[in-house]
């Protein structure tokens, strides 16, 4: 079941949302006020520290090489643990929001959603498209929004049940492993290559792009950091591949728990019918989800944990989404709108009880979340050309398609 | 250490040992670790440290800064440096005449400020601005220079901070042993207010065949050209470089125009001026392909790129999707949508939605 119109399935009259809408505004306006010296040393500290973790990551593993077993295995280890700390924290807090224009607004061109590549192997143009733009602007729509399932599971009821689905559980399993290449691929549009819609030009220019983009990233991890290591080059291979899985791990887990939960809700195509900006910051609270944590993980997860204020204003600078967070719920609570969040463990929970249930179709299953209006089942793909359906939102960020502006 | 120490054949080799060291740093630069150690320790955006902050008078103050890496000293006396320095997070773009001499063995560069008193970025410069700031810089530019081997009679007139340049090419003069029959004439509104003034009477004292008339225009009023055949006799055969408030540069040029001497004639407007009333449309260059149009004030700037042949990027072309950001290196552009002014260089600019108000350089 889906949602076709967010007005009636709040029981909200047009004015309503409106005047929440320009509630959500001058929460806006008023973080775009603030903005200043303190949030650009905020971002430098993180960028700093990140980096001195990924260095000391690999010079700990390439000194302690010749050294005594029994001083190397502790280095080795603990150079592990900080790539894979670093890896995060440059997917989550910096690459991530850098991507989404959050930083813009220092104008310093090195740290800039236009210059940004991250650690990772997807590019960043292509990021910028399927994340910013799909993902953003046509959060939760079925058969619009290629992260209901990435297009590998079967993650609303509403998606049509294939025999394929019931290998969902070693999917999963192979997803949150390889995340980095899954999202590498995020962008090719999986669905539309299978029905064959995918146009071919497109998707050699995408595939040439990934293959650099991966080369180098492969390269620098299991060939030339290994090399450098000497006769130890294999612990040195063996802690990047920790070091890797632990951030495919890490940022799966946190991306899934953005918008599986059971509170998160679907929606059809009807509701992106004139949708008025009012209407988008509601659809993005109804299809999202939020975690509870402390100031570490939070910052650990990109403050994804706040994916609802994320979701409202995904280029604002993401240190104030913390801060923020008690006003959009007394809203939401004024206007009795769902507010969903909760410990990471049951948010993640959630996720894991509807992938392994939905493997089955429907009839052998219960559903877990808020029962909605509609009663749909689509395909995953999409009808329509995005771009006719609605107008860009300036907040989502930029992405750049044309080889002028794919540079970085 | 490293390239600091090394002649600038080293440096050039100590720059592809970087390059080639990408692949370990990738996707970043190895650059981007290096400052981790020391700020200056990079070559991907142009930066520079504040070494000392020298008070010049009540309101003006020399910045002396110290260039990092990939910095050529190879200005030409006269050019001004683009610096942007980050103020309340946001970095801020101002163009100042390098003062200092170019020298290839020089650590420093320096540029002296006045503070405006609306331009909140000049105040900052002279009062805020502690040593050990880091700053970005932007290459040097302008063809308001010295000729090499410089003229054998010329005439500097100056108003005001204007004074900059000229303080550069006298300073290459003086250094280089090559002051010929100079003479400067300088007006400031007080004694007091005058920039460089003991080192300018050094400088005379230096040097016999350096003329140095002052002008205090609160006890003499604003300096009339017509009196200038009686402290310059022979001014029309004189090279002539001017620099100054621009009303007082308005009829320099008229002046010269007059005696049909403008090819003698060398002017720097260091207020930027607003191409006056209506100003819109302008020529647009695009720095990477060398390619200039002519753009009306109802033609984006993306379409007068396309109309030229350059490979603009574009989206939504309504101003919506930033796929057509590009970087704007100098001029002023304006919004259609809702007429605000972009006028800071190397800014960002949605080429789909403005038009260029006076000549612009963009960065494609």
């Amino acid at each position: 079941m889906a949602i076709a119109d967010v007005k009636e399935y709040t029981h909200l009259t047009e004015a309503d949302v409106e005047a929440l809408g320009a509630e959500f505004d001058k929460i806006r306006e008023r973080v775009e006020q603030a903005r200043g010296a303190k949030d650009a040393a905020y971002i430098r500290r993180v960028i700093r520290t990140q980096r001195w973790m990924a260095a000391a990551a690999r010079i700990g593993m390439i000194v302690s090489s010749p050294l005594d077993p029994k001083v190397r295995r502790p280095v080795l280890a603990a150079s592990a643990i900080s790539l894979g700390l670093a890896k995060i924290l440059e997917n989550m807090e910096i690459g991530h929001n850098v991507m989404h224009g959050q930083w813009d607004w220092m104008n310093d061109p090195e740290i800039h959603s236009s210059t940004w590549e991250w650690d990772t192997g997807q590019p960043a143009e292509q990021w910028k498209h399927s994340h910013n733009y799909i993902h953003h602007q046509f959060t939760n729509v079925l058969g619009f929004d290629n992260d209901i399932g990435y297009g590998v599971l079967r993650m609303a009821r509403e998606q049509k049940w294939h025999p394929v689905n019931l290998g969902q559980p070693v999917y999963n399993a192979l997803l949150a492993g390889l995340f980095q290449w899954g999202v590498a691929l995020h962008d090719l549009d999986l669905e539309a290559i299978r029905k064959g819609k995918k146009d071919p030009q497109e998707m050699k220019r995408q595939l040439k792009q990934i293959a650099k983009k991966g080369r180098n990233q492969m390269f620098k991890d299991y060939v030339l950091y290994p090399a450098l290591s000497g006769k130890e080059w294999k612990s040195t291979m063996k802690a990047n591949v920790a070091a890797n899985f632990m951030r495919n791990v890490w940022s799966y887990m946190i991306i899934f728990c953005g918008h599986f939960p059971d509170g998160a809700l679907h929606f059809t195509e009807e509701e992106l019918e004139d949708e008025t900006r009012a209407e988008w910051y509601l659809r993005q609270i109804l299809g999202t989800a939020n975690f509870e944590g402390g100031k570490l993980l939070h910052i650990m997860s990109g403050n994804l944990g706040y994916q609802i204020e994320h979701h409202l204003f995904p280029d604002l600078v993401s240190n104030h989404y913390g801060e923020i967070s008690p006003e959009i719920r007394a809203l939401c609570d004024k206007y009795d709108i769902p507010y969903t969040t909760g410990p990471l463990h049951r948010q993640y929970g959630q996720v894991l009880r509807t992938i392994h249930k939905l493997a089955l179709p429907n009839k052998f299953t219960k559903a877990d979340g808020p029962r909605t209006d509609v009663e749909v089942e689509v395909e995953q793909s999409r009808q329509h050309r995005h771009e006719d359906r609605q107008q860009r939102r300036t907040e989502l960020g930029g992405w750049s398609r044309s080889q002028a502006s794919a540079r970085g | 250490m490293t390239s600091d120490t090394k002649p600038p054949r080293s440096r050039v080799s100590w720059e592809r040992v970087r390059r080639s060291a990408d692949k370990l740093t990738t996707p970043l630069l190895p650059d981007d670790y290096l400052t981790l150690l020391n700020p200056l320790w990079s070559s991907r955006e142009l930066r520079g440290r504040v070494e000392r902050v020298i008070p010049e008078t009540e309101d003006a103050a020399t910045l002396v800064i110290r260039p990092g890496w990939g910095w050529r000293y190879d200005h030409r006396p006269g050019q001004y440096v683009g610096i942007g320095v980050s103020v309340e997070g946001k970095f801020h773009w101002r163009s100042y005449s390098v003062s200092s001499p170019p020298k290839r063995s020089g650590r420093t560069l320096s540029i002296t400020v006045r503070a405006m008193p609306e331009g909140f970025l000049s105040d900052h410069l002279v009062n805020g601005l502690e040593p050990g700031t880091i700053v970005r810089l932007a290459t040097p530019n302008g063809d308001f220079v010295l000729p090499d081997p410089p003229p054998a009679r010329s005439l500097f007139l100056v108003g005001g901070s204007g004074i900059t340049p000229v303080m550069a090419m006298l300073r290459t003069l003086d250094r280089r042993g090559t002051m010929g029959d100079v003479v400067l004439h300088y007006s400031s509104t007080t004694p007091e207010r005058m920039i460089f003034r003991d080192e300018l009477r050094r400088l005379h004292d230096k040097h016999e065949s350096l003329t140095v008339h002052e002008w205090f225009s609160e006890e003499s009023g604003i300096f009339g050209l017509a009196g200038l055949a009686e402290v310059v006799p022979d001014w029309a055969e004189r090279e002539t470089w001017a620099c100054g408030p621009g009303p007082m540069l308005d009829s320099v040029e008229e002046h010269w125009e007059k005696h049909d001497l403008e090819d003698s004639l060398h002017l720097e407007r260091f207020s930027l001026q607003l191409g006056g009333e209506g100003g819109e449309g302008g020529e647009i260059t695009f720095q990477n392909s060398g390619k200039k149009v002519e753009s009306d004030g109802a033609t984006t700037v993306l379409e007068s790129g396309e109309e030229a042949g350059v490979g603009m990027p574009y989206g939504c072309r309504m101003g919506i999707c930033h796929t057509c950001t590009v970087t704007k290196i100098s001029g002023t552009v304006r919004d259609l949508r809702n007429g605000d002014e972009y006028d800071q260089p190397n800014e960002q600019v949605q080429t789909c939605v403005t038009v260029p108000v006076g000549p612009c350089t963009l960065n494609i």
